[in-house]
């Protein structure tokens, strides 16, 4: 068993990558500019990897690895993913040793190819992946890995992770997670799904309600709000080592969010009478407090850099977004269009906030300059959208929605385009919040 | 002939006497029962009276308890039943809320040893998170007002279920209006 697992870690070390021609320069990211809303997705084929394996039945893993491969790049939104009825070429008998004929690819419009070719034996699994312009007719991404047959999963998303990185100088979102609230259990619990919607399992068994989870920065903490005792008390836990504290003063304690790079984290306590936002360490116990006004304080966010907190407050009459500078703090309003703006998440890159706002009784979600220019309404008529949250990378939000009848959680680009559902479990699904780039995934 | 005579009168005068005597004795002694079951008899129907008068102010005294407790019962029916409700993101209260608060004040001070949670709620419109504040703002709003009227704060607890627990499941102006509510539960 031991020698088993020292195979596991020394292969889950050596997915190897190996990198089979030298990466052209990177300086220039000239393929996907992911600062500009009217991107055009690039025309790119995945033919079906060529396969090498001896086994027959093993053979079997060319066509699922190749769909991952295609499905992944294509959930970035970056990319039209070419048809391969329309493919002039049958991969298994083309050699992917020998020079890949382009004008095939050129022909029916892709720009972008990835060629595979897989080998399977018995539990292993060695898979070969390129990436090359086809107009260009250069190689531009070639990696080869190493692995567990199960592995096959972390293969293609590191390989994406790697074309993602080459295209827009991003790593992206593939070894994220996104925690949401789902009531298929008979009452709201916390669960995590890979990025994709993948492997989604339920994390907390409160047998209460659940709500209101947040990320520290490293992806190893988890806060929410419980009523296992009763009263809304606020959870701190380790995800591993399933320690941590609980907040459980007089009133609400909830909408934790953990302050960028430091164990400590931003809540809502009413132990006052008065919800207000309080800076807890990440045992628990108060730092200092935030907001000083009467009515409600809740909600926060912080910048990247830590230096800001934006939250809602209601202290001008109706819910509205706005902006503490913790040093010197001074505190402006963000929000002025419509009557209740609420759920604030900064962007990764600082520069926006995502909120939703409420006009109607119908929620939508919108995107605002950190300065107050340019809100941006994303979704319209598609039933009570709420609670946006940013993918690490910043190139998309998920978000909850009632479009299809009960709330079920969905994706879009950071310009509001490209709409999918990202999983599907029974009951509602609410409060997604998406994971930092989780190192050890 | 005589004789005949004789024997006539000692019997006209002993027969008689004879009857006296017996109908003397006789006398005596029915007197005495019949004075003794009329004392019996009397006994019994005043014993009776005095039972009837008895179970009917048992059950005077019964259905007075029973109507009080039934009076309790039903102020603490309508303690626990009626809710108060407001508008829209707000917690402020309106006037019947405050009329309610006003009775439910009273009740509490007839009722000097029960604690109060007031449980604040919210309408599914709104956002999750809000709602948590704002129900936590009705439930407080509810309890100032109490302890206005003179009710200790050690008394009242609050609660904030925001829209996690409606009372009614609906999108309407209904429902809606019914789930903006303050309740009160007894611990």
């Amino acid at each position: 068993m031991i020698t088993v697992l020292r195979l596991k870690t020394i292969f889950l070390i050596t997915i190897v990558s190996i990198i089979i021609a030298p990466a052209v320069c990177r300086a220039e990211y000239d393929y996907i500019d992911i600062t500009n809303p009217f991107l055009r997705k690039i025309p790119i084929a995945v033919p079906l990897f060529k396969n090498m394996s001896p086994d027959k039945t093993a053979a079997q893993a060319a066509r699922p690895a190749s769909d991952l491969l295609s499905d992944t790049l294509e959930f970035t939104g970056y990319f039209k993913m070419l048809d391969r009825e329309a493919f002039f070429v049958d991969p298994q008998s083309e050699s992917v040793s020998s020079v890949v004929n382009f004008h095939n690819w050129t022909g029916i419009g892709a720009e972008l190819l990835i060629t595979g070719q897989i080998l399977v034996i018995d539990n292993l699994v060695e898979m070969e992946l390129r990436l090359y312009d086809t107009f260009k007719e250069k190689l531009l991404v070639g990696k080869r890995y190493k692995g567990w047959l199960n592995d096959q999963r972390k293969m293609v998303r590191r390989f994406c992770s790697e074309v993602i990185f080459f295209l827009t100088g991003n790593r992206g979102f593939f070894n994220s997670e996104i925690a949401f609230i789902s009531t298929g259990s008979g009452n709201k619990e916390v669960y995590i799904s890979d990025f994709d919607g993948y492997n989604p399992r339920q994390v907390t068994d409160t047998k209460s309600i659940t709500i209101s989870p947040a990320w520290s920065s490293d992806g190893k903490w988890l806060a929410y709000t419980s009523y296992i005792n009763g009263n809304p008390d606020l959870y701190i836990k380790n995800l591993k080592e399933k320690r941590g504290a609980v907040v459980a003063k007089k009133g609400i304690n909830t909408t934790p969010s953990w302050v960028p790079g430091k164990f400590e984290l931003a809540a809502t306590l009413s132990f006052s009478g008065d919800p207000e936002i309080y800076l807890l360490t990440g045992t628990g116990k108060i730092i200092k407090r935030l907001t000083y006004t009467w009515g409600i304080d809740v909600s926060p966010t912080w910048s990247p850099d830590g230096k800001k907190m934006a939250f809602v407050s209601k202290r001008s009459g109706t819910p509205q977004i706005y902006i503490k500078n913790i040093e010197s703090g001074r505190t402006e309003r963000l929000t002025f269009i419509g009557h209740y703006n609420t759920q604030p998440s900064w962007s990764p890159q600082g520069d926006k906030i995502a909120y939703s706002s409420i006009d109607k009784g119908r929620g939508n979600i919108w995107v605002i300059g950190i300065d107050g220019n340019d809100p941006i309404q994303l979704t319209s008529d598609e039933g009570n959208s709420e609670s946006p949250t940013w993918s690490p990378d910043g190139s998309l939000i998920a978000f909850s929605s009632t479009r299809e009848g009960p709330s079920k959680i969905y994706v879009m680009t950071a310009y509001g385009t490209d709409h999918r559902r990202l999983l599907t479990l029974p009951g509602k699904q609410t409060e997604p919040k998406w994971s930092p780039s989780l190192i050890n995934k | 002939m005589r004789k005949k005579m004789w024997i006539i009168l000692a019997l006209l005068f002993v027969i008689p006497g004879l009857l006296f005597t017996v109908s003397c004795a006789k006398k005596t002694v029915k007197d005495e029962t019949v004075l003794q079951q009329q004392a019996e008899e009397e006994a019994r129907i005043k014993a009776r009276e005095a039972e009837q008068t008895e179970r009917q102010r048992r059950m005077e005294e019964e259905s007075l308890q029973e109507e009080a407790r039934r009076k309790l019962a039903a102020a603490q029916e309508r303690f626990l039943n009626e809710d108060i409700h407001f508008e829209f993101d707000r917690s402020d209260l309106l006037p019947e809320a405050q009329e309610i608060l006003r009775w439910k004040a009273a009740w509490m001070q007839k009722n000097p040893n029960v604690q109060v949670t007031i449980e604040g709620h919210c309408d599914e419109r709104g956002t999750s998170e809000y709602n948590l504040a704002l129900g936590d703002r009705r439930a407080n709003s509810a309890k100032s007002y109490l302890m206005d009227l003179g009710i200790y704060g050690s008394r009242l607890n609050t609660i904030s279920y925001g829209e996690e627990r409606p009372a009614e499941y609906g999108s309407n102006e209904e429902a809606w209006a019914k789930n903006r509510r303050a309740h009160l539960t007894l611990e």
